[in-house]
């Protein structure tokens, strides 16, 4: 097998969902490689070296500074012709989604999407898809080469592998006419305090049960106090009580953690599409019928305003923070 | 100016697989995609009072009328839809080379996209189809306008808002932030059977029946399973110390 793995940055990070695809390729074995495109990207090759990637081909020019998809689409189809790779990975994000989808049209390449897992199975790739509201898994393969692949957010940890300083391979850029037509004029950048949610390993989501826009502020201190994010369901940020960012579900981010802490949130199919496939999961939610309560690993039966702001000041204690 | 608008039909209520094909079943009732309603929505707010022509295009079999039937309801002056059995089964690659086909024959300025289908397909295939007409894309548009002779689009990320700029002819994907679908009203509904609405087999579009449907697709479902169960769930009343007890259960699962 010889995989290439999309690693996506932000600023002079890289993203951690790609970092944990990375890591995962380099368990299935093969040779496995890198791609990185942007301005000023070359010096974070070396990390993606101890994530797994042997390789890292580097696609470092002023035009691709900008979050532009189609692009990148030129820059990856270029490596896997010329590096002959037959897989090619990436971890979601509003960004490589739209890559991987490009360069599925560009190549007539295979891609199966929305993966939550994949294995070597009799010496074929298999998909692991969770499938209508994960009410099913549905194993997925592809007829041919090269394979495209998208995980979820937050399928794989980001554990470094130990792998050594990469060989790193210049690629030369060359852009197609319609792939340079969109132009970034502007950015708008939220400012987070912490952790992304896609990126944090504890997420304390706030749904309508918090009673009041102010209630997020039970939310903030308890994910400041586990150093997590905060999350919302879409009921609360349609009320305007969170913003849009911030929201887990069908029509907002899907999310996996290690921990997911509910509050107030009954736990509607359309939230929980977002989240369940977080490691722990723990509500508190006043009404014992709340269907959270079924996807719950801890379900509390209680009311939040009582029990989370002695929750966060446990949490402060045992972490000495 | 012409806008074509990408609807999709999906089945409505709890949709299921079928164990013998593996396939969604398409058997039931079906709806227009509600994250399409937000592109119908767009297209039409687009046009205005304007002479713009409003195109809806879908691939699906002969059922899906209904769903553009919808769609023209609300507003949408037209009706393509590429209904082929040799269609079914078919994966991106192959969905959006016959939308791609499609598309090419209205020769739309503007091609929209909702934020994604209901029915559990992924969010991808306006990026794909975009590569195949040769044109820019832009996703997650929420806002979008006409600037000259282009789009003007706010689009959300996960950092925020990048403010992006296109010329047409441009593909873009709207979220469903963007607006709030209009209700058909009975006037629309009278009227919508009055408006044209073509049927294409993919041989009348040009597209080789080999590149369509399940056999011009390169991905397969192999099988389906139960999803792992969540084992060892707790349930607990708060009697004054269900802090306590939340914060021994993440100490002994070394969340601390």
């Amino acid at each position: 097998m010889k995989t290439l793995v999309f690693v996506e940055h932000h600023g002079s990070e890289l993203q951690k969902g790609s970092l944990g695809v990375l890591a995962k390729a380099a368990s299935l074995g093969g040779d496995v490689a890198a791609v990185l495109a942007g301005g000023g990207v070359t010096a974070l090759a070396a990390e993606a070296g101890s994530f797994g990637a042997a390789t890292v081909h580097v696609a470092d020019d002023a035009s691709l500074e900008p979050p532009l998809p189609q692009p990148r689409v030129d820059v990856l189809a270029k490596v896997v012709r010329d590096g002959g790779y037959d897989t090619v990975l990436f971890a979601n994000s509003v960004l490589a989604a739209d890559v991987a989808s490009g360069l599925a049209a560009r190549l007539d390449a295979g891609i199966n999407w929305d993966l939550a897992d994949v294995v070597v199975q009799d010496g074929a790739l298999v998909g692991k898809r969770p499938a209508l509201g994960d009410s099913v898994y549905v194993d997925v393969g592809w007829k041919s080469e090269p394979r495209i692949a998208l995980f979820r957010a937050g399928s794989f940890d980001a554990t470094p592998t130990g792998g050594g300083a990469p060989q790193v391979e210049t690629v030369a850029v060359g852009l197609e006419p319609h792939s340079t037509a969109a132009k970034v004029v502007g950015r708008e950048l939220e400012e987070s305090t912490g952790p992304s949610i896609e990126d944090a390993d504890v997420i304390v989501a706030g749904g309508r049960g918090l009673g009041a826009p102010e209630g997020f502020t039970l939310a903030e201190e308890l994910a400041r106090a586990l150093g997590g994010a905060v999350g919302a369901t879409r009921a609360v940020v349609d009320a305007g009580w969170y913003p849009y960012a911030a929201q887990i579900g069908q029509t907002g981010k899907t999310v996996s953690p290690k921990l997911y802490v509910a509050l107030g949130i009954s736990g509607a199919i359309q939230h929980k599409v977002g989240m369940q496939s977080s490691s722990v999961i723990v509500a508190i939610n006043k009404d014992p019928n709340a269907p959270i309560f079924e996807f719950s690993d801890l379900g509390v039966v209680g009311d939040l305003h009582e029990i989370v702001p002695k929750l966060t000041e446990l949490v402060k204690q045992q972490r000495g923070s | 100016m012409k806008i074509a608008v990408c609807v999709k039909h999906v089945p409505e209520g709890s949709a299921r697989l079928d164990a013998g094909s593996k396939r969604l079943d398409r058997s039931g009732e079906g709806a227009l995609n509600r994250f399409d309603a937000n592109a119908v929505e767009e297209a039409l707010r687009l046009k205005g009072e304007s002479d713009t022509e409003v195109v809806v295009v879908s691939m699906g079999p002969e059922k899906a009328a209904d769903s553009l039937r919808k769609a023209l309801a609300m507003g949408a002056d037209r009706a393509v839809l590429v209904s082929d059995d040799a269609a079914a089964g078919a994966d991106l690659v192959a969905t959006s080379r016959v939308l791609a086909a499609a598309l090419e024959r209205e020769g739309a300025d503007l091609v929209l996209f909702g934020q994604q289908a209901s029915d559990g397909d992924g969010a991808v295939l306006w990026a794909a189809v975009a590569e195949r007409l040769r044109r820019p894309v832009v996703s997650q548009a929420a806002a979008l306008s006409l600037e000259g002779a282009g789009v003007h689009v706010k689009r959300q990320t996960e950092f925020g808002y990048d403010v992006i700029e296109a010329p047409l002819p441009a593909v873009v994907a709207v979220s469903d932030a963007i607006n709030e679908p209009r209700y058909p009203s009975l006037k629309g509904i009278m009227g919508a059977k009055k408006k044209p609405q073509e049927v294409l087999t993919l041989a009348e579009l040009g597209v080789d029946a080999a590149q369509a449907g399940e056999a011009g697709s390169q991905t397969t479902v192999l099988a389906l399973a139960a999803p792992p169960a969540r084992g060892g769930a707790q349930k607990i009343e708060d009697d004054g110390n269900a802090a306590q007890a939340i914060v021994d259960f993440l100490a002994e699962k070394r969340l601390l």
